[in-house]
């Protein structure tokens, strides 16, 4: 009959399961593996466009998909399941060995093995003349001591010997590499929780005061408290792109963003800084980084009687390297009916054979606005939110482009039109008219930046664990963990035959050269320790 | 540097580069000759143990068996008994592997000149698009190859590195190549040189980490067919015709333990360059970590090699299991350089196509 195991054995027989090698190794194969949907499919966190796009495209394969979590794979329950799984094995597997460990740090090495011959390494060799075995011995002692190893020597009536051991950095090391791991899991795992992260975006001119309201969108972590934002204030003075005008082969590819910028701490002096592409300002406790930029064109509406409606700068989305840009215009209120326009913006307009307008070069050398005006009920007044970046058409009637038969309105910087259906007037105003006038668009249209602003308490953390990491690589890895023994045989004729010999421990290319190292160091060191007067029963 | 300068300096760059081509195509020759030689002179001695063996046994040949055996030893020189060498039929350095060294180290040093001008044509690091990402990596390939062969006897790589290096270059030069273009915004970055770099030079070092894995597995093939044939002599010879220059190299014991310290340099620059490249994402996209698909790839890449490390710590996963682990690992590292690019999309997209 076979002994049953009670729950604490099973308990046990699990654990011991868990923790194996294998078991880790097992698991850290399916995390390669649970890790490649997450490449092949558009993920929520990363590219929420193309999650949408997929759902468009494959109506039938994504609800099943989104099922299997296969859009958000990296939160997903098995692929936690499997990290959660590894670092429990993990775990249970580093704390025994760090006890193990610390017994061994504090350990004697080993008594000499009886036949070293088999080991690594060996060699034999004649002391000189006269030479004591004890002596021999403490000599070996003093050579093995002084490359770094510990030292434990054995004494008996017919032979000495020393047992050395050295490299338990290589275990330190693998253990803090393993403690680390655990330590960045966390760091990510909760410290998110303690940052936020919001986006803005700036036209040039527009000045943002760090607080809830201010930001477009904004994602504070589970335990961040909005009330300690500090409110300073950012203000985008100037955005300058500069573009490649030499090198025909990348002509008009940006060469240089930069947004210049002034903050205002609280109470303080305002200090005049930048923000570039790879060059994010931290300030305040917050990072600000640049992650996108356009043109924002300022466009006003005039009622029939002259009373301005509408006036801003709106930021229009590129849609492509020269800057095409799409923007939305609002005007819920002022005038006869709610008003929609869908305004493409083309810095360097150029027509195609076709007709169609698009935009030859990213700058500003020959700028143009269209606009598709619509009216009808904008869908403001239920009071849902709606995007600023995007008109929904359906309940508004189209009254110039697309199938109207009325041309769309195009405007040069300064220019005005009248809005059909006697609703008014529209005019994208120019920003630098003299220049303008002087043929220099450059100045005309303003730019808009927008700014992604992080607040993550935590990354010094995760730097400080990702250096353990490589130290505990570097030495987990590298340090050559080895034993050395050194034995003194005092034969009947009472000269001393000398052995040597190694054992790795873990990989070690290099035992062999060390043991004969030891063994010449050895030799040399009782050579010129050999004593000078001959031993009294020798003579 | 103005520009009919920067242009004139890439095409001498491409005409180093196609030099540099032709050369390694002409090294990977020599050192196919090399194995190709190898093989027959291990044929020569084992045709003269069967005739001896036949010899010795009562209804064997009458050949004479004297005369052959004489070749036996002649053909083999003895080299020193370095560990790397402990081969079941130790070979010295032929003719063609001398000059296939020597032609590699021709063509790497015009490679090197190819990738420094097109860095100065280009007026930085030469690093920043699919073309000069070949052209750089593989010149690190080369040269980590050149350096190992330094401190141990990996000549017999030889027809691998040259023939991977070429036909990456080949690629390269002929799919991948785009005019001098200067860096994007999002590229002007210091880590960009110690990021991709590092990048490239630990993709060096698992290539000879898969070239030895892939020479293991043969070789612990070899050796167990070996032992058969020590238990039936006649079928066995039969089953080694195939790649007999195996004879000549490391034992699969040897191999495994040089690909482990070379996968283990490639394992720790990796972690380096996933680090350094988690810095440099937080400063240009705001976060650390995305898990873009460029990202997802350097960590299946990490997770595939530290199982590796940890497979030879593994009962009953030493030997032929770790080695398809090392194999899968540069098969993913290649994956990740030449289809992540240019297909996939994701924030990694430099590819320069």
């Amino acid at each position: 009959m076979q002994p049953k195991l009670g729950l604490t054995g099973w308990l046990r027989w699990f654990w011991r399961q868990l923790t194996s090698m294998r078991t880790a190794l097992f698991l850290l194969l399916m995390l390669a593996i649970a890790s490649i949907p997450g490449s092949l499919v558009p993920q929520r966190t990363s590219d929420p466009n193309g999650v949408t796009q997929y759902f468009t495209d494959n109506p039938d394969l994504a609800p099943i998909l989104d099922k299997l979590q296969a859009f958000d794979v990296y939160t997903s329950a098995w692929f936690s399941s499997i990290y959660l799984l590894l670092f429990i094995s993990l775990i249970g597997c580093v704390i025994p060995r760090t006890k193990h460990h610390f017994q061994a740090l504090r350990a004697k090495p080993p008594t000499t093995p009886a036949r070293l011959g088999r080991l690594s390494g060996f060699t034999t060799q004649d002391a000189p003349a006269h030479t004591d075995a004890r002596d021999a011995i403490t000599h070996a002692r003093t050579v093995l001591k002084s490359s770094g190893y510990r030292v434990a020597r054995f004494d008996s009536d017919t032979e000495s010997s020393v047992s050395a051991e050295r490299g338990y950095l290589r275990e330190t090391g693998n253990l803090v590499f393993h403690a680390a791991l655990v330590g960045i899991l966390v760091t990510v795992g909760f410290g998110g929780g303690y940052g936020f992260s919001g986006q803005r975006v700036l036209v040039e001119g527009q000045t943002f005061v760090n607080t809830l309201l201010a930001y477009d969108s904004f994602n504070p972590g589970r335990f961040f408290d909005d009330s300690t934002l500090d409110p300073y204030t950012l203000s985008l003075d100037d955005f300058s792109v500069s573009y490649e005008q030499r090198n025909l082969q990348a002509y008009g590819q940006p060469i240089d963003f930069t947004a210049d910028v002034t903050v205002t701490p609280k109470g303080e002096a305002a200090e005049p800084s930048a923000v570039k592409v790879n060059g994010p300002l931290r300030t305040n406790g917050t990072s600000i980084y640049l992650l996108g930029n356009g043109y924002a064109p300022t466009i006003q509406v005039t009622a029939p009687d002259g009373t301005v409606v509408f006036s801003d700068s709106v930021p229009f989305l590129p849609q492509d390297a020269n800057l095409t840009s799409l923007g939305i215009v609002k005007v819920p209120d002022g005038l006869a009916e709610q008003l929609g326009m869908i305004g493409f913006f083309y810095p360097t307009q150029d027509k195609a054979a076709s007709g169609a307008n698009f935009s030859s070069y990213p700058d500003l050398e020959y700028p143009l606005l269209t606009l598709n005006v619509y009216t009808g009920d904008l869908g403001l007044n239920a009071g849902v939110p709606t995007s600023v970046y995007a008109l929904d058409t359906d309940t508004l009637t189209q009254q110039t482009g697309g199938k109207t038969d009325v041309a769309s309105i195009e405007l040069k910087p300064g220019e005005s039109a009248a809005l059909p259906g006697d609703l008014g007037t529209v005019s994208f105003v120019d920003n630098n008219p003299t220049a303008s006038a002087a043929g220099d668009f450059t100045q005309s249209v303003p730019r808009f930046a927008s700014f992604d602003i992080h607040h993550d308490p935590t990354q010094i953390w995760l730097i400080s664990f990702s250096l353990l990491v490589l130290f505990g690589l570097f030495t987990g890895l590298l340090v050559p963990r080895r034993r050395v023994w050194v034995k003194a045989t005092t034969r009947i004729d009472g000269t001393v035959h000398l052995e040597y010999a190694g054992l790795a421990r873990g990989d070690d290319p290099a035992l062999e050269a060390a043991v004969t190292t030891v063994a010449d160091r050895h030799l040399k060191l009782l050579k010129t320790h050999q004593p000078v007067v001959a031993h009294p029963e020798s003579i | 540097m103005n520009l009919t300068d920067s242009a004139l300096l890439n095409s001498y760059s491409l005409y180093a580069l196609y030099s540099a081509m032709a050369v390694y195509a002409l090294a990977f020759i020599a050192f196919a000759v090399d194995l190709a030689r190898r093989s027959s002179a291990v044929g020569a001695i084992e045709a003269a143990e069967l005739i001896e063996t036949d010899a010795a046994s009562p209804a064997g040949f009458t050949a004479s068996a004297g005369s052959t055996v004489t070749l036996k030893r002649p053909v083999l020189s003895r080299i020193s008994a370095r560990m790397d060498n402990d081969a079941a039929l130790p070979y010295g350095r032929s003719s063609s592997l001398r000059v296939g060294v020597a032609l590699t180290v021709l063509a790497w040093a015009l490679h090197l000149a190819a990738t420094i001008m097109r860095g100065f044509a280009a007026d930085r690091v030469p690093w920043a698009n699919m073309y000069e990402f070949a052209m750089t990596g593989t010149l690190l390939i080369m040269t980590v190859f050149l350096i190992v062969l330094v401190r141990s006897d990996l000549r017999f790589l030889g027809t691998f590195v040259t023939g991977l290096v070429l036909v990456l270059l080949g690629v390269a030069a002929l799919q991948f190549y785009v005019e001098v273009a200067p860096l994007p915004p999002a590229l002007q970055s210091a880590w960009l040189v110690i990021h991709v770099f590092v990048a490239s030079l630990a993709t060096g070092m698992f290539a000879l980490g898969f070239a030895l894995s892939a020479v293991q597995l043969l070789q612990f093939r070899r050796e167990n067919s070996a032992l058969e044939a020590a238990a039936a002599p006649r079928s066995a010879v039969a089953s080694a015709l195939r790649l007999r220059f195996l004879a000549t190299l490391p034992s699969s014991a040897t191999l495994e333990n040089l690909s482990y310290r070379i996968n283990i340099i490639g394992f720790i620059l990796w972690t380096f360059t996933l680090m350094a490249g988690s810095i440099w994402a937080e400063q240009a996209w705001g976060r650390y970590w995305g898990w873009d698909t460029k990202e997802v790839w350097t960590f299946i890449i990490w997770v595939i090699y530290a199982g590796y490390i940890h497979a030879r710590a593994t009962r009953g996963w030493r030997g032929s299991r770790s080695a398809w682990l090392s194999i899968i690992g540069f098969s993913a590292v290649m994956f990740n350089f030449g289809i992540v690019n240019v297909f996939f999309k994701g924030l990694h997209a430099y590819s320069g196509l």
